[in-house]
């Protein structure tokens, strides 16, 4: 244990604390910290980002959901089709994924050239360089975390519950939302949540698929370190990030818990 | 299209040759029984006889393959399980964990629809029933299997159907809790006059509660009957060996005169029995008797009476039970009530039994 305890603090902790001592506390003091959070950039740089990030986790809980249900009844070839669909992405680098959507999105891309050959519109659709492109990207890469999760759930989800329910006089919609959709609740929540907590730390996708305004807050702290060798605005950022994960973090871990109790 | 339970008649429901396959395999064989309305049916097997498989075809989870169930003259067959309108009560009890005790029970009724102050009243009265008014707001997770259970019953019942199934409801409770379920069960029965098609493995439970059994192995319905009539004329060995304790002395026939035939044992005793059916001199057949229709010493003349030697004497509590040694490759078991008043007769002792004639069946088999 000790070896693994020791490596961990040399390779972790030891730089996150220099790097955040050195930043915080070498000149300016804690007011710096506050004017660094207040500046306009950096408050734009939050909103987007959070609101960003909701975008993303709502519209891969619709993607997600009939996904995962697909898999949780299904068995032999077409269990194994999707899986293969949901999780080969899974193991491409992020880059290439990215590349591939902005491929699918741009101007002269793939599907604006089927929309107009179809002779469906005029002008190409902007679809890459803003918010919508940024969405369609973070929503295709965060998928999977999303469908294994509630994978895992609803497979847990007792079968016998839906034949009571459907025994007593519910008809197949009631069975659906009264006792399934309730029943995988706690699979949305921790899917949702991991789902949030990654896309608020994203950089790679908003940065190449997003357009000159669309900056999200990992964006601005990579041109804090490497253009502005601005380390004070950098540390603070990522300070606030590490912050809003944690407390999402132990939201999730104190529902968990909570569920694991209640049985549901 | 009304999506809607039909509602309740009286209760009288009809299987016709109800077969399912799964295979090669007829895991239900052409089944038929005609329920009553009102009447507490029970069907008794071993696992692996189709009971169960009988109930879901019934309840509508399983399409059979042959056959029809006809529920107070209209033809179910084709009925979707939430449209049969019968009440449901699982092995496991598949309570919703994610709700309340009460909203387990109000559940069919929000499925029917029905009115909130209604459904106030009914899952009020249907605590009432199951004596679990003071729980109505207790989680799931706060209850004892046996509690749990009567939430199951009282959700079955709450929407007053006409017919409940129910699936070895208390295969999960401990003995004696089961036995005052079972008191409990049939009581509501009784009060709310609704016709009940039970499955289990405990010949004691189905005896204790039903009106008819019907006695499945593998897949076919060996026979239909109160209680004790299937107790005291099982129609082959089978249900006779399944029911209770059974004496079978095999043999081969040697004279059959109006209802009454003669049996020489293998041993070389004679007996007499009673015998449903045709039956030629020479043919196989064994002779049945209830061990507590056995008695110590001779008896009269017109009993069938046997000599041998005292095996074994096991104390089971209210019961003494007596293996006897009354041939090279027979050998006799009787029960008599722990009265106190017994023989105490050793192992290595002699000992004569008598029966009578009119409780010794002769089965073929």
């Amino acid at each position: 244990m000790l070896p693994a305890f020791a490596m961990l603090a040399f390779v972790f902790v030891l730089p996150l604390a220099w790097f955040f001592t050195q930043a915080l506390f070498a000149e300016g003091g804690i007011q710096q910290i506050a004017s660094v959070i207040a500046s306009r950039a950096v408050l734009q740089a939050i909103l987007a980002t959070n609101w960003i990030s909701l975008l993303v986790t709502a519209c891969v809980l619709l993607a997600g959901y009939p996904i995962a249900y697909y898999l949780a009844n299904r068995r032999g070839l077409r269990f194994t089709l999707v899986v293969f669909c949901i999780i080969v992405p899974y193991f491409t680098s992020i880059i290439v994924r990215t590349y591939s959507w902005m491929v699918l999105l741009g101007r002269a891309g793939v599907i604006n050239r089927l929309l107009q050959s179809a002779g469906l519109i005029e002008a190409p659709l902007p679809l890459l360089y803003n918010k919508l492109g940024i969405v369609i990207g973070m929503t295709y890469v965060l998928l999977p975390y999303m469908v294994l999760t509630l994978f895992a759930t609803m497979k847990s989800i007792d079968r016998n519950l839906l034949l009571a329910a459907s025994g007593l006089g519910a008809g197949g919609f009631a069975v659906f939302w009264r006792v399934y959709l309730p029943l995988s609740r706690h699979g949305i929540l921790s899917g949702a949540l991991i789902v949030f907590i990654l896309s608020i730390g994203f950089f790679i996708t908003p940065a190449l698929m997003g357009g000159p305004s669309d900056v999200m807050v990992a964006m601005l702290i990579e041109r804090s370190v490497e253009i502005t060798l601005d380390w004070k605005s950098a540390a603070v950022m990522s300070l606030f990030l590490l912050a809003v994960t944690l407390v999402l973090y132990a939201v999730y871990y104190r529902i968990t818990d909570l569920r694991r109790l209640m049985g549901a | 299209m009304n999506r809607a339970p039909l509602p309740a008649g009286r209760g009288a429901l009809e299987l016709s040759g109800l077969t399912k396959r799964y295979g090669n395999e007829r895991v239900v064989d052409s089944v038929s029984a005609a329920i009553r309305p009102g009447e507490f049916f029970s069907l008794l097997g071993p696992s692996g006889s189709g009971k169960t498989t009988t109930l879901m075809m019934i309840a509508g989870f399983i399409a059979p393959d042959e056959g029809r169930i006809t529920v107070d003259g209209a033809d179910f067959t084709a009925v979707p399980p939430q449209r049969r309108g019968f009440g449901m009560v699982f092995q496991n009890y598949a309570i919703f964990p994610h709700l309340d005790v009460f909203e387990n029970v109000a559940f069919p009724l929000r499925a029917r629809r029905v009115a909130q102050p209604e459904i106030r009243r009914r899952v009020g009265e249907a605590l009432e029933l199951v004596r679990l008014e003071r729980f109505a707001r207790r989680t799931v997770r706060q209850l004892s299997g046996g509690q749990q259970q009567r939430v199951a019953i009282a959700r079955a019942i709450v929407f007053q159907p006409a017919i409940v199934l129910m699936d070895e409801p208390l295969g999960a409770l401990d003995k004696n809790l089961r036995y005052d379920m079972q008191v409990e069960i049939k009581d509501i029965q009784q009060r709310l006059g609704m016709t009940v098609i039970y499955v289990t493995h405990d010949q004691e439970e189905a005896m204790n509660m039903s009106d008819r059994i019907a006695i499945m192995s593998s897949g076919r319905v060996e026979q239909v009957g109160p209680p004790d009539l299937i107790y005291e004329r099982p129609a082959n060995a089978f249900v006779g060996r399944f029911l209770g304790e059974a004496n079978l002395l095999e043999g081969s026939i040697e004279k059959v005169h109006e209802g009454e035939a003669e049996l020489r044992t293998r041993d070389g005793l004679l007996l007499r029995g009673r015998i449903d059916g045709t039956a030629q001199p020479g043919q196989q057949a064994a002779l049945f008797v209830r061990p507590e229709k056995l008695a110590g010493g001779a008896g009269d003349a017109a009993a069938n009476r046997a000599n041998g030697i005292l095996r074994r004497r096991s104390f089971l509590g209210s019961v003494i039970r007596t293996t006897i040694d009354i041939g090279p490759t027979t050998q006799l078991t009787m029960d008599s009530p722990n009265s106190g008043h017994g023989l105490h007769l050793q192992p290595g002792a002699e000992i004569a039994v008598h029966w009578p004639v009119a409780h010794s069946i002769l089965l073929t088999p």
